[in-house]
């Protein structure tokens, strides 16, 4: 049993966060908003300047061989930093599903892209009515030859708008919620029959509308069966889901040291406002809602090794439940003990409370993790 | 990072819980599980077996009787222990006054007292809070007079824990009026059999004689029962309190309890099937559980730590432990109320001794219900727990 991180991870930590301390301040980050597609070309070419992007790859792919641990290291600091790039969409979600479920073929023709940095990803699951069910898919995918046409609509789609690569779930048979018949598809985004519409988030990210009509690609397409990849989506998702709780760990971490330095700060009755006890024992408790998301982030992330698929399943739930209710507390208590200058763009505090609340909403909320863990038979 | 338990550490655990199964009296082990308070035969007569197999006094230097095992073999044991279930070592004895005699006091009390509390031949209590001096317990007046080499002492100590059993009191005394609060304080052990002390029950909410009033009258103390130096015993209390922090999350307790309320959840009913096939009743369990998760492995993040950098300064996450684990502990009782819902009311006014076998499933959860909101009032309430996380941790 250890907790602690290797020298390489420390390293990697250090790495990272020196990077992120450099060129991710809030001013940057209000510049970066402002580029196309809402994120920086410049810093996506310096997170790939350090090996960032290649971190979870196998060596025979160009990657290093890293894990669940670096993952969650990277991801921390990210949410620490309030980063827009789209890591999560490309190297953790795309990446996830060409390491698990990618042909030799497929890594050989995507994995170098994303290590570079010049290839971007978007993951095309939500649909209209799906919600956070991922086996509820109505965007189908036919045979035509040895190929496939894909129709379908897609929703908020991260990074949609500015992805080189789409990844997109379809029902290639069966009813729109069978758990048999699912594919996932790389489908190029310039591809013909496929629309576009981009919008900003309220977390300050870029996500994009999609509809596919009568979209072709081949047969190459296919991400590991095209009949039943559901397996291979929600170990994917549950890795995307473990990234989120280790990003939303780091951005609790910056809301509570934000807030515990706007209390010693802020004078009111002639004295910093921190030494009142009400606010005190406010922020002890936003102490504890972290630490214990905390734990079970690391939890999740070391479920990543468990051998059966059920049981990390559970544990990646019962992370999201703990990091959903930790992340209300805090989101809502830094904005309330900042008071009204929380209540502002201007102030960082606010954009982590939104990121927060995006990161809540988004691969399943508390309650629906809650009954994942419940219909698995607890955790104790 | 690595969540295993390593090989030797499992063999460990097997050793553990296979000694629990095939030595805790089974009667012992039932009146727990239904939350009844033990006599005290029952909890003696356990504590010697426990000493017997050298694990009374299980994390004591291994000079005075410890078994010298790592952090992680500490938690395994209590975690076993507490899921067993069984009664944890006396806590008076070996986890406070204990550890103070070792590291403060002289050789001839190292070896009249220690040997002894291991055995369990003197029952300790502890002489701290009064009726003036809870959570501001700097500010206690039981006051020890040096006369010749004798102390005088007179005043009154209030919550004390099983005084009726006890045959030791480690008393803090004020010895100097004229210091300031916290300087003019005294450690002071002393029989409970002395000339001029009384003790009177306090009647606790669930109807149980778990803590006493203890008044002293010119009680006489010899000087040589002062532990270290006069008018340093703040920093002693603070020691001892400082010591335990791990075993206060009490996650065992916990995950026994769950058990305990997935077992009666089966057999009683709502709307005509149990009250576990219940999906908002599952879903309250199953938050529980995920708390208690956290809860295990942010206890497991300060084990790992002590393990490697020893227990000298703390990992702020302890902090966490008291205020979760007490608030684990009073929603499973709440989840113990739920289950048996009407059936909470009947009172066993005959006691709790299980002779009542009608109300026997029943009788003792509301009780313990409310016998369990002092969790987060003892041992520094919770709020005195946030105030130290303000302090210590966040630096305000």
């Amino acid at each position: 049993m250890d907790f602690d991180l290797s020298e390489e991870q420390r390293l990697l930590k250090e790495s990272v966060d020196g990077l992120l301390n450099d060129s991710y301040d809030f001013e940057a980050r209000k510049k970066y908003r402002t580029e196309k597609g809402g994120w920086s070309k410049t810093v996506w070419g310096k997170l790939a300047e350090q090996g960032l992007l290649g971190l979870p790859f196998s060596e025979e792919d160009g990657g290093f061989g890293a894990g669940a641990v670096e993952t969650a290291i990277v991801m921390e600091a990210m949410g620490k930093a309030l980063v827009l790039e789209p890591y999560l969409a490309t190297v953790v979600i795309a990446g996830g599903f060409l390491r698990h479920g990618g042909s030799a073929e497929q890594k050989a023709a995507h994995i170098p892209g994303i290590i570079d940095g010049s290839k971007t990803f978007a993951f095309a699951q939500l649909e209209k009515n799906s919600r956070y069910d991922l086996s509820d898919v109505a965007t189908t995918a036919k045979k035509k030859g040895a190929g496939w046409v894909i129709d379908g609509e897609k929703f908020v789609v991260i990074n949609g708008e500015n992805a080189d690569t789409l990844i997109v779930t379809a029902r290639t048979k069966g009813e729109r919620r069978d758990r048999n018949g699912i594919g996932v598809f790389l489908v190029p985004a310039n591809a013909k029959g496929i629309g576009r519409k981009g919008y900003p988030t309220q977390d300050g990210l870029h996500a994009a509308d999609i509809t596919l009509t009568g979209v072709e690609v081949g047969a190459e397409a296919a991400i590991g069966d095209p009949e039943n990849a559901l397996d291979l989506i929600e170990r994917v998702v549950d890795d995307a889901r473990t990234a989120m709780c280790a990003e939303a760990v780091g951005a609790m971490d910056e809301s509570l040291k934000s807030t515990v330095e706007y209390l010693k700060t802020r004078k009111q009755f002639g004295v910093a406002i921190g030494t009142f006890q009400t606010l005190q024992h406010r922020a002890a408790d936003m102490f504890v809602a972290v630490e214990q998301a905390r734990s079970m982030s690391m939890f999740a992330t070391m479920a990543a090794d468990f051998d059966n698929a059920k049981e990390r399943a559970t544990a990646v739930a019962a992370a999201k439940v703990q990091i959903g209710k930790s992340l209300k507390f805090v989101g809502q208590q830094s904005i309330q003990l900042h008071g009204g200058i929380g209540m502002t763009q201007e102030a960082k505090i606010g954009h982590y409370f939104k990121r927060l609340t995006m990161i809540e909403n988004t691969f399943g909320d508390t309650d629906y993790h809650l009954r994942r863990v419940t219909d698995a038979g607890g955790l104790i | 990072m690595d969540l295993a338990f390593s090989k030797e550490e499992i063999a460990f655990r097997e050793e553990v819980r296979a000694f629990f199964k095939d030595n805790v009296p089974p009667d012992t082990r039932r009146k727990l599980q239904e939350g009844r308070h033990l006599s005290k035969d029952e909890m003696v007569t356990w504590w010697r077996i426990l000493n017997k197999k050298g694990w009374g006094v299980s994390h004591w230097p291994k000079e005075y009787g410890g078994t010298g095992w790592t952090s992680v073999q500490h938690y395994i044991f209590n975690e076993e222990l507490q899921m067993h279930p069984a009664p944890a070592p006396l806590a008076f004895g070996v986890s406070m006054v204990g550890p103070v005699i070792y590291t403060f006091g002289n050789e001839a009390q190292k070896k009249q007292y220690l040997p002894r509390i291991a055995n369990v031949d003197d029952w300790w209590c502890q002489g701290f809070s009064e009726p003036g001096s809870g959570s501001d317990l700097a500010s206690l007046k039981t006051k020890a007079e040096r006369r010749g080499d004798k102390y005088i002492i007179n005043g009154q100590k209030t919550w004390t824990t099983l005084a009726q059993h006890a045959d030791m009191i480690f008393c803090l005394c004020r010895t100097d009026n004229n210091a300031k609060k916290q300087m003019g304080i005294s450690f002071i052990v002393f029989s409970m059999k002395s000339k001029g002390i009384t003790v009177r029950p306090i009647e606790t909410i669930d109807g149980g004689h778990e803590v006493n009033e203890v008044f002293f009258d010119d009680v006489e103390v010899p000087v040589e029962n002062l532990i270290g130096e006069e008018n340093k015993g703040w920093d002693y209390a603070k020691f001892l309190l400082g010591n335990e922090r791990t075993g206060i999350a009490r996650v065992g307790v916990s995950k026994e309890r769950l058990r305990r309320i997935k077992d009666l959840a089966a057999k009683v009913e709502s709307n005509g099937k149990p009250v576990l096939e219940d999906q908002g009743f599952r879903e309250k369990l199953a938050a529980c559980e995920i708390e208690l998760k956290a809860l295990e492995l942010t206890q497991l993040r300060v084990v790992a730590d002590e393990g490697k950098h020893g227990k000298g300064k703390p990992n702020p996450a302890s902090s966490v432990l008291k205020i979760k684990g007490s608030e684990i502990q009073q929603t499973t009782t709440e989840l113990l109320m739920e289950v048996i819902g009407p059936f909470a009311a009947p009172y066993d006014e005959h006691g709790d001794d299980g002779s009542n076998e009608a109300m026997d499933w029943t009788a003792q959860i509301a009780p313990s219900y409310f016998n369990n909101r002092k969790v987060s009032i003892y041992g520094g309430s919770n709020e005195i727990q946030r105030n130290i996380i303000t302090k210590a941790v966040l630096g305000l």
